[in-house]
């Protein structure tokens, strides 16, 4: 380990007093679990504590990360808290990995084990006119062993999955561009190069949302087509959460880049919102190779 | 300090905002802020422990409905349906709830103080993860007076019966979301303080076996912990939102479940071993007053156990039809874990071996856990073998196999750990006759609940069912006296032990209570100070003393 | 049909309700104490040959080939792990009782050893592949479901099985195996009695002796498993797929089992009864029961008329629906009411029988397996019953055409 020694005034561990924010977030949360839940049981009234709690949570989130940042920018952050959060970082990606993971998991079992399962001489007792194709639709075929499922066409990687790839690529050159005008103490190039990575993140939105309405005003592909769409929306969809929420982390950082934060020495705000939005995009490429061509 | 920290003059913050000030003053913030709003790991810790002492207690109330209503053949007290969430819940709170929590209340309180860390990483997040429970923790035990009742589908959740199930599922859903996000940040948490906190000289090959355990376990639960949220958040999307991953008719399948299920949930019963393995290898060589033997195999051990468990899941499902490969392939994998964990027993007798032991309360309950727990182990093997597994999976058989391990192992480690350490938490000496009766009357007690149930399952009586056929009544009565008797050992541990010393009362602790303890906890004062380690102290070679 | 009603009773109490909490019971229970277990003594009950027996502390003698390896094999296992449990904790204690500060130990400081660690990693190494030798023969001999001289197909439904026997000696025949109703009565009631107490079924699934039996599994609602021990079989029904075991019954005689998979609440009530019979007795049973089939067949081009088809419907309800729908047509949770559905109501009367048929979203299964009057009288009882008032009637002949 970097043995970090305390530099001046910064202590060598650094721990935070009593805090309200822990508590308070959680009491938000309690609210958005309950309405969620009650909501979709169809009790109308879960949509108000679901709002409400989100408000509260994302107050109390503000505050929280307010004071970190002061803490931060008052000088109070060692180096060997600075590793902290280099490691906290990448395991928490790990573990973003794994909830991808099980999705992933998901569609392979999928279409590598049930599919042909169910459309074999075996299951023929049960699905007899049941075919084994990958999507599971196409002229001449049952959309689903129970043949529930209405017909609906797949979504190809053309056009719009291959502009959001070149999207979000570019979005990744033009965010190191900007880490590198910031290592040479170029803050209003870094913050141009910010705004036009948070921007190329809002185009993927779009575009993504735009496929979406696609989908399912035009191909009849719904969340309820079948595995096939089960398995594309929570894919894709999980994933453009995670644009968003990558996106609005780049947001911040750049707000933050704007308001004089972080040293050419010492910005690991923005080098996790940075890590982060490579995972997205590392992701991404998987799912257009296996989602979208496969 | 500057200007920008007074700014936290707000409400909320009151008395105790000097603390910003000066993260060096020795006095602890008082009244209920110090629970609530707490950032110190023994606060914390100590918050965990109450926590799952809490959930122990609710989840044995419910086994113990279990065991009543087997008391005999025919319906006593409940209808099946109720019957099937008395068995869910007491599956998800004890495993959640109890065992879970509190190793991290172990973890919180010991791994700073062992690895010489003034306090976890992220003090903030550490309480976050904390609180994060309590909400779910109601959902949960709330979910028992929403309509329609508790989720009954096993604390497996298997698809489809969890479609079936009405809104108490999805709070049960949320609740584990909630749980599992709390888990992962205490994790993270964990394993940054380790990596990153231990004082100088304190290397990784030098470092106290519950902390290089908890490192592995924090490690497993951060793996799998998201691949459960994965499988739940499908199993959701299935009841509200239209998808088919779990439906047939749609293309899904149900299998597909148990398989994201027990990814996750074969590394979770390690993760729930894992700490008893380390608290273990703290104290068998203390009471052996010789050091722990092969430490290097110790933690190489530590490591297959993970890396193997994540390669065996499918042994919970060789009753699901699967190929002659797949069943052979997950056989060999599980049977291969019995080595490392021989390792690790062997181990712990070789410290024995010559030494010159003693026989505090803390080192019996260590040895009743090495006894009971390989019964627990080899019960494991024998599930672990396809073919037999085909007579005995879904039986008692089962249920005494993870009792053995669950009980026997992790709650009879987590009593260990509190006796060991519990003078350093409070300051004063538990009474140690009545340690020594809270032990041997767990000790037995839990063999007449749970050795029976291993003749039940070969006879072949299933699990969660709520009446059975009269043959098995005599083996089903023993039990529920036994587990009755079990139970209300832990009342007499509750009232006489804990409380005791929770209210300081008792024998004045010294800084090392016990003859041969080794390690940077027994070098600071019983209880330990609010703040320790502030400074990261100097150690000598070993890096189990203080020398400057 | 009973049976099921009793469940449903048990279910109007609404089941997750803490009210259900029968506190005259406890009252009883606390009372008796002590005696109880007299009583429990002197409860007169033998042990069931096929089935559970008394007390029993190993696995049941086995019937099948199988059956008897796997007992080999759990023995086997039992005994290797018998001796390592003796010989490690004889060390154990051994130390426990000779290295003590009171009896004078001084520690000794050795704390690891190469040659010694790698012992015991290697020979417990070698002993799991020892162990692992014969159960893969078994796996092996166990998955071999090929050449079967009788393929029958067994139907997980909540909560009963329903068997088809698909190929051999018998083709053709069909039926539905629920608990006796008298059993889930006493049950209910808290007073079992009885050698077959839960075991006792209306119709046994019937297989010749030494003969090669293959069972297919699969359910239509939600898991089941069918495992009878004496055959060392449990397979689990997975709804939408087929799984396959099989056994080869030595013996003929009354074998018992029961679900193996938590399956909602009626779990402990869905045993499996297997009567293995002689070959001359079963050709006998499989000519008898062709007849019998025969003659209860419903014709399904006869028209009837309203009154008799609500009449007919409501035992078919009773029977299937009646356990998630309610007796009273309101579901409970996410099964969805039928008193008041549009989907009943509706002027599509083939909307309805397509539900039937192919059920939704899976929480309603498919009923496919009733027959076309079965579907048809069903349909027209829950249209024309509660406050469904459509006047509608659904024709067998109008089930068939939906079919294609
Ligand atoms: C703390 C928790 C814990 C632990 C440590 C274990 C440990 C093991 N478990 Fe267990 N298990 C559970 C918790 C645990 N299990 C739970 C909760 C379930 C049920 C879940 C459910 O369905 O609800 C379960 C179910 C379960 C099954 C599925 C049974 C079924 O549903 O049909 C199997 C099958 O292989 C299995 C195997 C094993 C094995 C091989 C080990 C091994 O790790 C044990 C290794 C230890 C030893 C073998 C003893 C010591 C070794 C020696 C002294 C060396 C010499 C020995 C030899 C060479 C033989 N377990
Ligand atoms: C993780 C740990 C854990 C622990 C500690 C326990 C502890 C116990 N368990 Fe449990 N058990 C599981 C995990 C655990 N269990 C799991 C995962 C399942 C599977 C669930 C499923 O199938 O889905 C299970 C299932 C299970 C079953 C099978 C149910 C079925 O298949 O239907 C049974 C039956 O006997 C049982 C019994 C017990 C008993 C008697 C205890 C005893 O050790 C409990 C002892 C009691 C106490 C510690 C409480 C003391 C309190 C009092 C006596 C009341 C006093 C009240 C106040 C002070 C207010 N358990
Ligand atoms: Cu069917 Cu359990
Ligand atoms: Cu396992």
């Amino acid at each position: 380990m970097s043995a970090a020694t305390s530099t001046g005034k910064t202590p060598y561990y650094f721990v935070p007093g009593p805090s309200r924010h822990p508590v308070m977030a959680a009491i938000g949360l309690f609210f958005v679990m309950l309405g969620a839940g009650q909501w979709i049981n169809d009790h109308d009234w879960g949509k108000y504590s679901l709002i409400f709690g989100l408000l509260w949570f994302f107050m109390v989130l503000k505050q929280w990360f307010g004071e970190a940042i002061r803490e931060s920018e008052g000088g109070q952050y060692s180096n060997r808290i600075d590793a902290s959060f280099r490691w906290s970082m990448g395991w928490f990606i790990f573990s973003e990995v794994m909830f991808f993971a099980a999705f992933f998991g998901a569609l392979y079992w999928a279409r590598v084990h049930s599919l042909p399962n169910l459309g074999s001489m075996e299951n023929s007792l049960l699905w007899p006119d049941f075919k084994a194709i990958w999507p599971s639709t196409a002229a001449g075929f049952t959309a689903s062993p129970a043949g529930t499922v209405e017909p609906f066409a797949t979504m190809g990687p053309w056009p719009l999955p291959t502009i959001n790839t070149a999207l979000l690529l570019t979005s990744g050159v033009t965010l190191t561009v900007a880490h590198h005008a910031l290592i040479a103490g170029n803050r209003g190039k870094t913050i141009a190069f910010m705004w036009l990575t948070v921007l190329l993140g809002v185009t993927f939105l779009c575009v993504q949302g735009y496929e979406y309405h696609h989908a399912y005003s035009e191909l009849n592909l719904k969340l309820s087509s079948g595995i096939y769409g089960s398995t594309f929306f929570m894919l894709t969809g999980f994933h453009g959460f995670h644009v968003f929420v990558g996106m609005l982390m780049l947001l911040f950082i750049t707000l933050r880049l704007q308001k004089g934060h972080f040293t050419k020495e010492r910005h690991f705000g923005f080098e996790g919102a940075a890590w982060y939005w490579h995972f997205v995009d590392v992701v991404w490429l998987g799912l257009y190779m296996i989602v979208y061509w496969m | 300090m500057s200007a920008v920290l007074d700014n936290h003059g707000h409400a909320g913050h009151g008395a105790h905002d000097h603390d910003h000030h000066d993260h060096h003053d020795h006095h602890a913030p008082s009244g209920w802020r110090r629970w609530v709003y707490a950032t110190n790991h023994k606060d914390i810790g100590t918050l965990y422990l109450l926590f799952a002492f809490t959930m122990l207690m609710i989840g044995g109330v419910l086994a113990l409905c279990i065991r009543a209503e087997l008391f005999q053949p025919g319906l006593q007290f409940f209808n099946p349906e109720l019957f099937n969430q008395f068995t869910t819940m007491h599956g998800l709170i004890m495993v959640f709830g109890a065992i879970m929590p509190a190793f991290v209340g172990f973890a919180n309180w010991m791994i700073p103080l062992q690895i010489g860390a003034s306090d976890m990483a992220f003090a903030r997040m550490n309480n976050f993860s904390f609180w994060l429970m309590i909400p779910a923790a109601i959902m949960l035990v709330a979910s028992f007076f929403m309509p329609g009742g508790a989720p009954a589908a096993g604390w497996t959740l298997y698809a489809p019966l969890t479609l079936q199930m009405g809104p108490s599922m999805d709070a049960g859903i949320f609740a584990m979301h909630i749980l599992g996000a709390s888990s992962i940040m205490g994790s993270i948490n964990i394993i940054v303080t380790i990596l990153n906190m231990r004082a100088p000289g304190m290397t990784l090959m030098k470092m106290p076996m519950f902390a290089w355990t908890w490192l592995i376990t924090a490690y497993l639960l951060i793996a799998v912990m998201p691949v459960l949220a994965g499988a739940i958040t499908m199993t959701l999307t299935d009841r509200h939102f239209g998808t088919s991953f779990f439906s047939p008719a749609g293309g899904g399948d149900p299998v597909m479940y148990q398989h994201i299920f027990w990814f996750f949930g074969h590394p979770e019963v390690y993760i729930m071993i894992l700490p008893a393995f380390g608290i273990i290898s703290q104290i068998v060589p203390t009471f052996a007053r010789k050091r722990l033997f092969g430490y290097a195999s110790m933690v190489y051990a530590t490591a297959s156990i993970a890396i193997l468990s994540f390669i065996v899941w499918a042994h919970h499902m060789f009753a699901t039809g699967m190929p002659v490969t797949g069943q052979l392939f997950f056989m060999y994998a599980t049977m291969l874990i019995a080595v490392p964990t021989g390792v690790k027993i062997f181990n712990w007798l070789a410290t024995m071996w010559r030494g010159s032991m003693t026989f505090e309360v803390p080192m019996l309950w260590a040895v009743g856990f090495i006894f009971v727990f390989t019964m627990g182990g080899f019960t494991g093997l024998v599930c672990a073998m396809a073919p037999i597994d085909i007579q005995i999976q879904d039986t008692y058989y089962v249920v005494a196999h993870f009792h053995y391990v669950l009980v026997a192992g992790s709650l009879f480690a987590l009593f260990a750990g509190v006796y060991f350490w519990g003078p350093k938490w409070t300051g004063v000496m538990f009474n140690a006759t009545r340690g020594k009766i809270h032990f041997w009357s767990s000790l037995i007690s839990f063999n007449v609940t749970f050795f029976p149930m291993h003749f039940l399952g070969l006879a072949g009586m299933p699990r969660r069912y709520a009446d059975y056929p009269i043959q098995f009544a005599d083996f089903n009565m023993i039990a529920s006296i036994g587990a009755f008797w079990f139970g209300f050992t832990q009342v007499y541990f509750f009232l006489f032990v804990v409380i005791p010393m929770m209210r300081g009362k008792g024998e004045k602790a010294p800084q090392q209570p016990w003859e041969g303890a080794e390690g940077l906890e027994w070098e600071v004062p019983s209880p330990a100070p609010f703040h320790t380690f502030e400074e990261p102290p100097k150690l000598n070679a070993s890096a189990t003393k203080v020398i400057g | 049909m009973k049976m099921m009603n009793a469940g449903v009773h048990q279910a109007e109490k609404r089941p997750g309700n803490l009210s259900t909490f029968r506190l005259q019971r406890l009252a009883q229970l606390t009372l008796a104490g002590g005696a109880a277990l007299g009583a429990e003594a002197a409860r007169a009950v033998n042990s069931l040959p096929g089935g559970p027996i008394v007390n029993a502390i190993n696995l049941p003698p086995p019937v099948t080939r199988i059956a008897a390896d796997q007992m080999w094999l759990h023995n086997f296992m039992l005994i290797i792990c018998l001796v390592i449990f003796i010989a490690v904790f004889g060390v154990m204690f051994y130390s426990i009782f000779k290295h003590r500060k009171s009896k004078g130990a001084v520690s000794a400081h050795f704390h690891e050893s190469v040659k010694v660690e790698i012992a015991w990693t290697v020979v417990p190494f070698i002993i799991v592949i020892l162990m692992a030798l014969p159960a893969t023969k078994v796996v092996v001999a166990m998955k071999d479901t090929t050449n079967a001289d009788l393929t029958i197909k067994a139907t997980g439904y909540q909560w009963k099985w329903g068997y088809d026997y698909i190929k051999g000696e018998g083709e053709g025949i069909g039926f539905v195996s629920t608990l006796d109703p008298a059993q889930r009565e006493m049950s209910n009631a808290g007073k079992p009695a009885g050698d077959d107490y839960l075991l006792k079924v209306d119709n046994p699934l019937v297989v010749p002796v030494n003969k090669k039996v293959r069972i297919i599994t699969t359910a239509s609602d939600v898991i089941h498993a069918w495992m009878v021990p004496a055959f060392g079989v449990k397979q689990d029904a997975i709804p939408g797929f087929v799984r396959d075991t099989w056994f080869k019954a030595e013996k003929t005689g009354d074998f018992y089992g029961q679900c193996a998979e938590l399956c909602g609440k009626e779990h402990a009530y869905m045993p499996i009864h297997v009567k293995v019979l002689s070959a001359a007795d079963y050709a006998a049973w499989v000519d008898g029961k062709k007849k019998e089939l025969a003659a209860k067949a419903d014709d399904p081009s006869k028209v009837w008329d309203q009154a008799a088809l609500v009449a007919r419907g409501e035992k078919v309800y009773a029977a299937n629906c009646a356990v998630c729908h309610r007796p009273d047509g309101k579901g409970a949770g996410p099964v969805k009411p039928l008193d008041g559905s549009p989907v009943v109501l509706n002027d599509d009367k083939l909307k309805q029988v397509a539900v039937v048929l192919n059920g939704q979203n899976g929480v309603m299964p498919s009923w496919k397996q009733l027959s076309d009057t079965e579907i048809a009288a069903v349909v027209t009882f829950t249209k024309n019953n509660w406050s469904n008032k459509t006047g509608q009637v659904v024709q067998p002949a109008e089930v068939v055409a939906a079919r294609k």
